[in-house]
């Protein structure tokens, strides 16, 4: 190391910038909610928080899954026909069991019912994975082909009725299946306290884990990845796994919620995931992302179109609001890029001399 | 010696990056009808250099002047419209399309703007690849070119704009003993058309052999310019790093252990049918390096791929330590104690977008791990003493790797491996791309970790690295093992000869050999 002018206490400018684009989502967030604090009649009335809140829960589980698969390199389009699926699988065994024949049915309570509807997403995720790792099909064309298929098993389960009335049977333990979209825990409703679950372990596994660190690996630079000793394939089976996981939680949230599971339920949630993850900063070409952004993100959307709504705004615009949300996103998101890497460049120019 | 028609000068040139000053008050002189060698440790100011000539930078004081006028070119088609080309040492080629469809991109022959006149392309294309003295047919898919060959066509692209003056960045980098001689030729040529040519490169042999005058960059300073006469390695080396050393073979003897590592009939099938690795068996000693030296595409990269368990298809048999090595994928591998360094760094070797940290450790997080949590604690302390303990310069691990220059990615990849606590390293071109003080940092490395009873198998087209650090040196060609000499067996010839076995006579090239 030769003479190096000092550099150091340069500390404006960009490095200030930088603080202000990561924050993005947050202050958008934090911007949203107070233009409708002033603008929107009884917005901040806890009754509304927790309503909202709700809506918020359910997209942001899909982001949650959805993050981790674009992180991967990958996408997962079938995630809203997963919650559709499974809501109708939830509203079958509540109303019928399995018919075995022979007039014999086996009867569920809440716990098993959760547990086989669990099943059948993750088992679609399986799928998926073993579509995109074993066939070499195409992430984006791989979970297209499961979005027809779930959606088609969806109707065909009813021949497209709505399964109404989901209220239970006592005498077969699952009475309490109302609970799962009612209930709360310590004063939250039960859907909130297990998106914080959900997303502190999603949370977990993204920063303190090997799987997590293999995740944003096999995003970033599959061949390296692969090179370095990380099995690439189980760690795509296991993002599309879990996204297959949390669109059955919102399966089973959404049908106890209505009391009712209809089959077209679902429809297009997999575009909210996508925005909401999109939002908070993940890089649809994989390799960056992280949890909370997207749990940001996904309030961002939420609050959005809920205090859209309460201002009396046509539907209609919201969705072109939406839309300019997004794109806005996204072009911070490049100028974010640009202004990180003039700042790191700089550390290092300076470190080179 | 006639003097040369300058065309093209840099007058008091400076270009400053954002913290960094790249060029320093520059005055460079183009010579027409001549070679003009540029050589500079990387980061040193030759690229900056040539791509303020080329138009894709623009310089922050000084000027540019082409026959007594200054010039500004603010994008590469206007420095191009200016007779000015550039080949890239990294390759700017669309796999996908043909050679011809690549050499005329941008550039399309049309007839009336719109219909690409195809038949023209080929033609020209087919005239160009005469006057090169390759076999490469206008309509092949580059995509199936091997890179020697793809550099031909990188090449051909800037004569097909009748280029008045061309810089070559690295040309050779990929290509054949053959296939530089043809370059070469090509060259003399151009001179005798009156092309003004630059030539970068860090083989320095090749530059005294070609050039016709020398300047030497150094932390953007130009510390010596002169006309090729007279010039020898050690007066470009002093100029490049300040001081004469040229260490990076110093010994440190030490004993070899019992057989480390054993690789028996080892075949790989390639596209073609033919066989890439053909019947090779080798073995290693602890503390032991061997040297595999071949030409590109002689099948050592495929070799050493299919010892890491990269290649399904790969016949044979491998044992450590003297344990047959049964396991199959790359992971199960690396933890029975083998490390593979690959040749392509920046596809094969770093995930770009991650941490220099994340990087490091993405090999052995099991290191760090209990159960499945991760401390972050022990991963940044591990990270930290092998920085200091590599001498890898940064300025945080936090950074993307991306902003590192390649000696020091380079470097990251050797930690990222040695964090494994390999038995057996395979490095696959260890010195490609990066400049000479950190592939000396580098090549010491290899010794000492080698004298702590390390086994390295590394693979080299550089005749001086093989000859320098190998303790064995084995020799390939076509898939083969052509050739086993001892470090005191070794010659150059007896090299260059084995590393021939089996190839045609291409292009008459072997008299000169």
């Amino acid at each position: 190391m030769t003479d190096q002018t000092t550099n150091m206490p340069s500390w404006s400018g960009s490095d200030a910038l930088l603080l202000l684009l990561k924050a993005r989502t947050f202050i958008a967030l934090i911007l949203v909610f107070v233009f409708f604090a002033l603008h929107a009649p009884n917005f901040m009335s806890t009754a509304n928080m927790v309503i909202m809140s709700k809506h918020v829960a359910l997209n942001a589980f899909l982001a949650i899954g959805m993050t981790f698969v674009i992180v991967s390199g990958g996408i997962d389009l079938s995630v809203g026909s997963i919650v559709g699926l499974c809501g109708m699988v939830a509203g079958y065994l509540v109303l019928n069991g399995i018919d075995v024949g022979l007039g014999w049915s086996i009867q569920f309570n809440t716990f098993e019912i959760c547990l086989l509807v669990i099943l059948v997403g993750v088992a679609i995720g399986a799928l998926n994975g073993f579509l995109i790792t074993q066939l070499n099909v195409a992430p984006f064309i791989a979970t297209l082909g499961t979005l027809y298929v779930a959606r088609g098993a969806a109707m065909l389960s009813s021949d497209g009725r709505t399964f109404p009335n989901l209220n239970g049977n006592p005498e077969y333990g699952s009475d309490t299946f109302r609970w799962i979209g009612t209930g709360d825990i310590f004063g939250i409703p039960f859907s909130i306290a297990l998106l914080i679950v959900v997303g502190c372990l999603a949370g977990y596994i993204a920063a303190r884990t090997p799987l997590g660190r293999h995740i944003y690996a096999v995003g970033g630079n599959e061949r390296a990845a692969g090179l370095s000793g990380i099995k690439v394939n189980r760690t795509k089976y296991f993002v599309y796994i879990f996204s297959g996981f949390c669109a059955a939680l919102v399966g089973l949230i959404i049908s106890s919620q209505l009391v009712a599971a209809h089959p077209a339920t679902g429809d297009t949630f997999e575009l909210n995931a996508i925005a909401a993850a999109v939002l908070g900063g993940t890089s649809m070409s994989g390799g960056r992302g992280r949890i909370i952004g997207t749990i940001i993100g996904a309030f961002v959307i939420g609050v959005l179109s809920d205090g859209l709504v309460m201002m009396g705004v046509s539907s209609f615009w919201q969705t072109v609001i939406k839309g300019l949300v997004i794109i806005a996103a996204v072009v911070i998101d490049q100028a974010q890029q640009k202004v990180q890497a003039r700042v790191v460049l700089r550390a290092q120019a300076a470190m080179d001399k | 010696m006639t003097a040369h028609e300058i065309g093209l000068s840099i007058r008091n040139g400076t270009k400053v990056y954002p913290g960094t000053v790249a060029l320093k008050a520059a005055d460079f002189d183009l010579h027409m009808g001549a070679v003009n060698v540029l050589v500079g440790e990387n980061g040193a100011g030759k690229s900056t250099m040539m791509k303020v000539i080329a138009g894709v930078e623009q310089l922050t004081e000084g000027k540019i002047i082409i026959d007594g006028q200054e010039v500004t070119f603010r994008t590469t088609e206007e420095a191009a419209r200016n007779g000015i080309g550039i080949v890239f040492q990294e390759l700017n080629l669309f796999p996908n399309m043909t050679v011809a469809e690549n050499i005329f991109v941008a550039r399309e022959k049309t007839r009336g703007g719109i219909d690409i006149d195809k038949a023209t392309q080929r033609a020209r294309t087919r005239e160009l690849m005469i006057q090169l003295e390759q076999d490469i047919d206008p309509d092949d898919l580059v995509g199936d070119l091997r890179v020697g060959q793809q550099q031909i066509v990188e090449i051909a692209k800037s004569l097909a704009h009748d280029a008045r003056i061309l810089i070559l960045d690295e040309p050779t980098s990929a290509l054949s003993a053959a296939e530089v001689e043809i370059l070469f030729r090509v060259i003399a040529d151009l001179k005798k058309r009156g092309v003004g040519l630059v030539y970068i490169s860090h083989r320095l042999e090749e530059l005294i052999q070609i050039g016709d005058y020398i300047t030497v960059l150094r932390d953007g300073v130009i510390t010596g310019a002169r006309s090729m006469e007279g010039v020898d390695v050690d007066w470009i080396v002093h100029n490049m790093i300040g001081e004469s050393g040229k260490d990076f073979a110093k010994e440190i003897d030490h004993p070899f252990g019992d057989e480390v590592f054993s690789a028996e009939h080892v075949s790989l099938p390639g596209a073609g049918g033919d066989l890439v690795v053909d019947d090779v068996s080798m073995s290693l000693r602890k503390g032991e390096i061997l040297g595999v030296y071949g030409l590109m595409g002689a099948g050592r990269s495929e070799f050493l791929e299919c010892v890491i368990g990269r290649h399904r298809y790969a016949t044979g048999s491998f044992a450590i330590d003297g344990v047959p090595l049964k396991e199959k994928g790359v992971s199960a591998r690396i933890s029975r104690g083998l490390a593979l360094i690959p040749e392509d760094r920046k596809n094969d070797g770093l995930v770009q977008i991650l941490s220099i940290r994340e990087n490091m450790t993405m090999s052995s997080l099991s290191r760090f791990t209990k159960a499945v949590h991760l401390s972050l604690v022990r991963e940044k302390q591990t990270v930290a003493d092998f920085v200091k303990r590599m001498t890898i310069k940064i300025a945080s691990p936090e950074h993307e790797v991306s902003s590192l220059s390649g000696g020091n990615q380079q470097k990251v990849v050797i930690a990222k491996a040695l964090m494994t606590d390999p038995k057996v390293l395979l490095m696959d071109e260890p010195s490609r791309g990066i400049d000479i003080g950190a592939k000396a940092e580098v090549f010491r490395v290899m010794r000492q970790l080698a004298a702590e009873g390390l086994g390295i198998i590394f693979v080299t087209s550089d005749l001086d690295e093989v000859m320098s650090l190998s303790d064995r040196i084995l020799v390939m060609s076509n898939g083969r093992i052509t050739g086993e000499f001892t470090r005191d067996e070794a010659t150059n010839a007896k090299l260059i000869e084995a590393s021939a076995v089996g190839h045609k006579t291409e292009h008459k090239s072997k008299e000169s050999v």
